[in-house]
């Protein structure tokens, strides 16, 4: 239910929100309000930038000397390098980590969206004996803490040797995030106008050619918008993946091969930071380039519910 | 008449066999597929097999003989891993959807919805109803049964650190994300190009908390005194004189230096729901309190503040739980040692490392059971606000 709130929340807020006006109904130029807006977004992106200058840097400069210290001689050219990157990608096992997180995302999201919205649309416009206690089963599920399934199902996968392959984990994240697809989606689906999908029905349309060619282009902000909140919690979870997939370097997706340089090379900072933007550059083009899906999709379909 | 119905029948005929022979490729493919991902050494012998059926017998001798570059492998095995996953939920359900078609018309009406529901329904009980129940029965009966595992819970010495330590990051992390996004909220309302000021906060949230833990460890990072320090925190400690501190072996302490990370990280959605609530602050509101000559703290603690009061327990509520069950941070930078054990982390170790799954069930339980009454508290807001179920 949170994970709704947090997925809705952000979802519907995220818009640029210069449009609408502050209630306070001005600009200031109360020059403690710039420089305190200006100081927390500067000491909330520091640690960031450290990183990334740091990735750039030569290993002994690194070592060296500070980060900030580049800021003395930006444009000596002998200290920017990119083998930092060459050599985490390579021998660090970076390059196949982030294929692995490419093989597990993708899947993992394509999978519980599919699932999800057949289901969204049974619930929303289908007619079948127990919809109503499902429903609230579904709704009731969003609770539940991933660990409370991990031991049970860790067994299990023991006993199914499906631990440490890539079909193991899909199903794991398509069931931890079918309770949240089915629901935000169920939000949009059944807010379509019911003429459509009556007139669909008239002209002889199976329900199943009703939403494959009808509701799903129709939802696709809402699939969308799921879409980017489940590959980004995906892409960025570390639990599930050490859990299901192991370190073993067939397997380790980006995260836990992260995780695996902090302990073994934890002072090798030049791999560290490359290593941590390797991990982190996906993220960041789906914030910026989708930033605004984020919003749209579940704008309409759950605001009211 | 007749040549109508013949041609129908015909192109029905074709029809029928270009649907069989699709089903039967993508079968073949998705076995294939099942194979090479449960077994991806399983790609070289295929390729052999391939080789030879085709009439290479040299080529495949020399393909089982010597085996395949590993890069070849890889990208093989991305290759049906994209297709099993991303292909294979569309088979099923178009598979499913022909069957149902080909049933007695009698019964197909009946039949349909369970084609959408059954798949979600199998999921839902596979991956979270059965382990709820599991976890629970475990928590009661596995290593010393009920009263070892809960009594462990609670007065084991290293399990009651774990819960003040959860304790604090609840108090801390909670209040430090909201007041801080509230404050940076209240701040860019007033200032312009505020879209991309937020940006700056936001950020965070996209990055994993584990690059979020290499991001920090860099800041808090040490060296010996007389070494140059290239941790930023550090720096700035020993250039106003102090001492190089180990910052994340200094105990207490260090488990405020980690809470600042689910802050910095928190804080950005925080920021970004209070910002929205508060342009939804009624203007007339703010207006009638100037006229009152309220001044601008008074207008923002007595007026502004209680009109977002949902706005603030939904984010107090959902940063509550993330923190909660904080896992990954801790276990990047500490890995639980230098007292800074959580709850998660423990269960973790309890699960994985030492394979006491009574234990960490009893765990998990407890997590389930502090998460219920939070909720109940969301929902209820929610409820009051007219969103929700």
């Amino acid at each position: 239910m949170t994970a709704v709130v947090n997925a809705r929340v952000t979802l519907e807020t995220t818009e640029p929100t210069t449009r609408r006006r502050s209630p306070f109904g001005r600009f200031t130029h109360n020059p403690v309000v710039r420089i305190s807006v200006f100081v927390i977004a500067f000491f909330w992106t520091l640690p960031t930038a450290g990183i990334l200058i740091s990735s750039f840097r030569d290993p002994n400069e690194i070592r060296g000397s500070g980060w900030w210290s580049v800021f003395a001689h930006p444009f000596e050219t002998g200290q920017w390098t990119l083998d930092n990157y060459a050599d985490v990608l390579s021998s660090a096992g970076m390059g196949d980590a982030f294929v692995n997180s490419l093989v597990v995302t993708i899947p993992a999201t394509v999978i519980p969206i599919t699932i999800a919205a057949f289901a969204a649309f049974a619930f929303a416009w289908l007619r079948f004996p127990g919809k109503s206690i499902l429903f609230a089963i579904v709704v009731a599920l969003l609770v539940v803490p991933i660990q409370m399934t991990l031991v049970p199902l860790l067994r299990l996968y023991g006993d199914l040797g499906l631990t440490g392959n890539f079909l193991g984990i899909w199903l794991a994240h398509t069931g931890f995030g079918l309770p949240l697809a089915i629901y935000l989606l169920y939000n949009y689906i059944s807010t379509l106008p019911h003429e459509i999908i009556e007139s669909a029905a008239v002209d002889g349309a199976s329900p199943f050619t009703t939403f494959t060619r009808l509701v799903l282009p129709l939802s696709f902000p809402a699939l969308a918008a799921f879409a980017i909140f489940q590959f980004l919690w995906v892409w960025n979870d570390l639990l599930v993946a050490l859990v299901f997939l192991g370190t073993g370097s067939r397997t380790a997706i980006l995260t836990a091969q992260l995780n695996e340089l902090v302990g073994s090379r934890g002072e090798d900072w030049h791999l560290l930071t490359a290593g941590a933007f390797v991990s982190m550059v996906v993220p960041l083009i789906v914030f910026f380039a989708l930033q605004r899906y984020f919003v749209r999709g579940l704008l309409a379909g759950s605001v009211k519910g | 008449m007749t040549t109508i119905s013949r041609r129908k029948r015909r192109s029905l005929t074709r029809r029928t066999l270009g649907w069989g022979f699709g089903f039967l490729t993508a079968l073949v493919l998705l076995w294939i597929g099942v194979v090479v991902l449960l077994d991806p050494d399983s790609i070289t012998s295929l390729m052999a097999s391939l080789y030879g059926l085709v009439g290479l017998e040299g080529q495949a001798a020399a393909i089982a003989e010597r085996g395949l570059q590993e890069g070849f492998i890889r990208l093989i095995t991305v290759f049906f891993a994209i297709l099993v996953g991303v292909g294979g939920v569309w088979f099923l359900f178009t598979a499913g959807n022909a069957l149902i078609e080909a049933s007695p018309s009698r019964i197909r009406p009946r039949l349909r919805p369970w084609l959408f529901i059954l798949p979600a329904a199998a999921f839902l009980g596979v991956y979270l109803v059965f382990p709820l129940v599991e976890t629970i029965r475990l928590s009661i009966t596995q290593d010393g049964g009920f009263l070892d595992n809960y009594s462990f819970v609670f007065t084991d010495p290293a399990m009651q650190t774990a819960m003040r330590n959860n304790g604090l990051w609840l108090v801390v992390g909670t209040t430090g994300s909201v007041v801080i996004g509230l404050l940076f909220a209240a701040l860019v309302d007033r200032v312009k190009r505020e879209a991309f000021a937020k940006t700056f906060v936001f950020l965070p949230l996209a990055i994993s908390a584990v690059g979020a833990a290499v991001i920090w460890r860099f800041v808090y990072t040490w060296r010996p005194p007389g070494a140059s320090q290239i941790g930023m925190l550090n720096a700035a400690w020993t250039a106003a004189g102090g001492e190089p501190v180990a910052f994340l072996q200094t105990m207490p302490w260090n488990n405020f230096f980690l809470i600042l990370i689910m802050i910095w990280i928190q804080t950005g959605f925080a920021m970004v729901v209070l910002s929205a609530a508060l342009k939804g602050v009624p203007t007339e509101l703010v207006e009638a309190g100037r006229i009152d000559g309220a001044s601008e703290v008074q207008l923002f603690f007595r007026v502004v503040l209680p009109s977002i009061r949902g706005a603030l327990i939904t984010v107090a509520t959902t940063i509550f739980i993330v923190i909660l069950k904080v896992f990954d941070i801790v276990f990047v930078m500490t890995g639980g040692r230098f007292e800074t054990e959580v709850i998660a982390n423990r269960m973790f170790n309890e699960m994985f490392r030492f394979r006491n799954f009574g234990r960490a069930s009893a765990l998990a339980v407890v997590l389930l059971v502090a998460v219920i009454p939070i909720m109940v508290v969301n929902i209820r807001n929610l409820r009051r606000q007219g969103i929700g179920t």
